[in-house]
């Protein structure tokens, strides 16, 4: 399994893969990633939801490891997360030579009542 | 839960009080706020402000890498630092302590923040309407000619202004 950014450690963010093979994480309730009273930080929410995007990056690109820059990431905020569990996966629009589109989307009680979802533009940045 | 079991409830009413005696000081707030959220993970501390902005920082630290050869910072805790500041601005700038919750936030990463640097975002609101409240500002890692973030947001109050 791929190594996590000291970040996504201290979002107590966990790795595993579903029946497709498919990355998820999960992140945890806690202090740590608490915003206003009895729900989730935005900002935590933006921090999973980035890493999700990075680990599936890592993992299409197997062999080849350029630097991943986020351009640009516009993150829409659809319902309160609350106290459980948070999970996120991502979906890879384009991975092209030099710029990698992605879609990442974060729910808790079922996929498809998502808490939030983000578009993230990387540059590849190759030797 | 009763209100005074929860000093988040405390906080606020002490916030909101002191929003309408014109007396609110956004330094003792993040002070209060920061042990109990996801602020204090990552350290978020009030710089200044002004009537409808205000600038909040957090230092390097190491668990907040996000790329461990280079060194540089995850975007997380910056996103983080621009919505609290977007928050804050708010508040300032309504003179209303209602909550917001974020509809939608736009980073453009102009470049790395330097590795060691601290990050100061300055936050404006600079439209609020009954409904909804616009903000936009940057985020620089000590030149604030030289910023490394242009941030981008859309808020709305959970109760509708009066």
């Amino acid at each position: 399994m791929i190594r996590l950014p000291p970040y996504a450690e201290a979002l107590k963010i966990e790795t595993q893969r579903d029946a497709d093979g498919r990355l998820v994480l999960t992140m945890p309730f806690g202090n740590h990633v608490a915003g206003r009273p009895h729900f989730l930080h935005g900002g935590a929410i933006a921090g999973l939801l980035e890493i999700a995007a990075i680990l599936t990056l890592i993992d299409a690109l197997g062999e080849q490891h350029p630097q991943i820059k986020p351009i640009t990431i516009t993150t829409d905020y659809m319902r309160g997360g609350r106290e459980k569990l948070t999970y996120a996966a991502a979906t890879i629009s384009r991975l092209g030579n030099r710029m990698a589109n992605v879609e990442i989307s974060a729910w808790q009680d079922s996929e498809d009542k998502p808490i939030a979802a983000a578009r993230i533009n990387f540059l590849l940045a190759r030797e | 839960m009763p209100p005074d079991d929860n000093p988040h409830d405390n906080l606020h009413e002490h916030v909101r009080q002191n929003l309408i005696a014109g007396t609110l000081d956004p330094q003792e707030f993040f002070e209060a706020v920061a042990e109990h959220s996801h602020n204090g993970l990552i350290g978020v501390h009030y710089v200044n402000h002004g009537d409808d902005w205000v600038e909040l920082a957090i230092d390097y630290q190491d668990h907040l890498i996000g790329d461990r050869e280079t060194g540089i910072l995850a975007s997380g805790p910056i996103v983080s630092l621009c919505d609290m500041g977007s928050g804050m601005a708010i508040m300032l700038t309504t003179k209303r302590f209602f909550q917001t919750v974020t509809i939608d936030l736009r980073v453009d990463y102009l470049r790395p923040a330097k590795v060691g640097a601290s990050v100061t975002a300055r936050m404006q609101c600079y439209r609020h309407t009954r409904n909804i409240a616009f903000v936009r500002g940057q985020a620089h890692d000590g030149d604030r000619a030289s910023p490394i973030a242009q941030v981008s947001g859309t808020f709305m109050f959970l109760e509708t202004m009066k």
